[in-house]
């Protein structure tokens, strides 16, 4: 078997992947390897044309491709290797090493002093959210219609309904109704919207796409090729209100209806996987549970923004390459991260006491939208940090930082209040 | 005239009622920084977005070029554009930010790369 060894290997060379190598190799890391299945770097922001990124991080408006590409042309110049069109079959935390299948090399194994999972995530699919009626054509994921046309040049088809008001079914409505295609309507289930506002405006408002919130797809109808979806709104307990259906005529449908961490590879290494995000349990070091094992990204959970991505994935390519050269912080033990009042998630999901303080940000969503509201994060009897935020909703990632010294007890509590 | 416009500079999204005539602003509320009111007063006026689309590449049938406009571009020119980009194809090498169309419609705007290939 063809063999490589390296300091950091990253398994992914997506926005997470990209920016953990630089930050390796910045740090002092020697030979820093990225391992991608796709015959280029960039990951899915590859076929993300549209603009979006980088405006919190950059303070510019870039798309998808402008973004990854500063991060590709910062690791050519600071050197991070990279095998491209390899397929990680396996990895393994204890002894890390990561068995790859390579189309020159074959079976390929790499061996690295610590690893990073940068393999971002998956789309739902029509399977997932179980949507009665027949398997004609025309059924996509956003992401792979999405790919088809703005990197295959594929047009999927031409009268469109989509189901979720995730950001990429807005932002295919967007480039479906640009290519030619009628978008009929965005169906949505909750009584919000699931992405960013901004997407609302420019993609769905823009081209007078009818936003039908708390309804869903009852069914699909057509053999060969779709003919329609029937339509129905739902009641407060989520249910389809069936006597209100209504049959809508399309020859597409599109769905945008969550993403999946994808953790196949980090579940079978014997990570620790947190079952509200499906991603690794990670520290704020973005270590998970298996130690020299960090993963950023996607991976971990689900972002909104592909600049905090960035950001968490600089923190895990610092960490493991200091990590590889032997000198991690000394941790002394865990402080649990706990959801207080309408947080769904916190990430990182505890916290590592170590000889070195720090000021940790603490990435987290609500349960339910609101206005007026102080994020509050609790150690026993007292506040550690407090902010203001005029409204919050679960579509959008919010963040608070935690000074480490400040921790006395062995959790700490993140509650989202309204008022004062 | 009273228009409630979204902000969309920040993913916070405030919701942002401009008054005014005739391509006049009399009053901006609700906005939660300066941006937000510049946003506003521009999207009253005359809104704008970055048009983003690909374009085909000579001798290759399984890759396209994603190009965007330069600067943001008359909401209502949109669609005019598309079909002027519709009918270009380009030959590589090609480097990011490379003009693809320039002066797109006499906006005075250029589509350019956003990508090497």
């Amino acid at each position: 078997m063809y063999n490589i060894n390296c300091d950091v290997a990253i398994v992914g060379g997506g926005p997470a992947g990209l920016a953990a190598a630089v930050s390796a190799k910045q740090e002092g890391a020697n030979k820093v390897l990225i391992i991608e299945r796709d015959n280029a770097l960039g990951g899915i922001l590859q076929q993300c044309i549209h603009p979006g990124f980088g405006l919190t991080r950059f303070n510019e408006e870039l798309t998808g491709p402008e973004y990854y590409g500063r991060f590709v042309d910062k690791a050519n110049e600071v050197g991070v290797d990279y095998l491209l069109n390899s397929m990680v079959l396996q990895v393994n935390g204890e002894d890390k090493t990561i068995i790859c299948a390579n189309s020159e090399y074959g079976l390929t194994l790499v061996n690295a002093k610590s690893i990073i999972l940068a393999m971002g995530c998956r789309e739902r699919t029509r399977a997932n959210i179980v949507i009665p009626g027949t398997r004609p054509a025309g059924l996509y994921t956003a992401g792979s219609a999405q790919r088809l046309i703005n990197r295959q040049n594929i047009m999927v088809g031409k009268k469109v309904v989509i189901l979720g008001s995730g950001d990429i079914g807005m932002i295919m409505a967007r480039r479906m109704s640009l290519e030619g295609a009628k978008v009929v309507m965005v169906v949505e289930l909750m009584d919000y919207l699931a992405g960013l506002t901004r997407n609302r405006v420019q993609c769905l408002d823009d081209f007078g796409i009818p936003l039908k919130l708390a309804h869903t797809i009852t069914r699909i109808e057509g053999n060969t090729r779709v003919t329609g979806v029937y339509v129905a709104p739902v009641d407060e307990n989520k249910k389809p209100i069936l006597s209100q259906e209504e049959f809508v005529e399309c020859d597409t449908v599109l769905f945008s209806v969550g993403l999946i961490p994808e953790n196949e590879l980090s579940s079978k290494a014997g990570v620790l996987i947190n079952k509200v995000t499906n991603g690794p349990s990670v520290d704020q070091y973005m270590q998970t549970s298996i130690s020299g094992v960090f993963a950023c990204g996607n991976v971990v959970h689900v972002n909104d923004l592909v600049d905090n991505v960035s950001a968490e994935s600089e923190q895990a390519g610092k960490y493991a390459a200091r990590y590889a050269m032997g000198n991690f912080p000394k941790t002394t033990g865990d402080v649990c991260c706990q959801t207080g009042k309408n947080v769904r998630y916190l990430c990182p999901h505890k916290l590592a006491l170590s000889n070195e303080y720090d000021k940790v940000t603490l990435y987290f969503r609500v349960l339910s939208p609101k206005q007026n509201v102080t994020l509050t994060v609790r150690c026993g009897d007292n506040i550690i940090a407090k902010k203001k935020e005029l409204r919050v909703s679960p579509g959008e990632m919010n963040s608070i930082k935690v000074d480490t010294s400040l921790i006395t007890d062995d959790s700490i509590t993140v509650d989202v209040i309204e008022g004062d | 005239m009273e228009k409630l416009i979204i902000c969309t500079v920040c993913p916070r999204g405030c919701r942002i009622t401009v008054s005014g005539d005739n391509g006049v602003v009399n009053s901006v509320e609700g906005y939660g920084c300066i941006r937000g009111k510049t946003y506003a007063s521009n999207e009253f006026i005359s809104p704008v977005r970055i048009l983003t689309t690909t374009v085909k590449v000579e001798g290759l049938d399984n890759e396209l070029l994603p190009v965007r406009s330069a600067k943001p571009l008359p909401k209502d020119k949109i669609f005019d554009c598309i079909d002027v980009i519709k009918g270009v194809t380009v030959k590589a090498p090609i480097n990011r930010y490379d003009v693809i169309v320039k002066d797109i419609c006499g906006t005075g705007i250029d589509m350019v790369a956003t990508k090497n290939i």
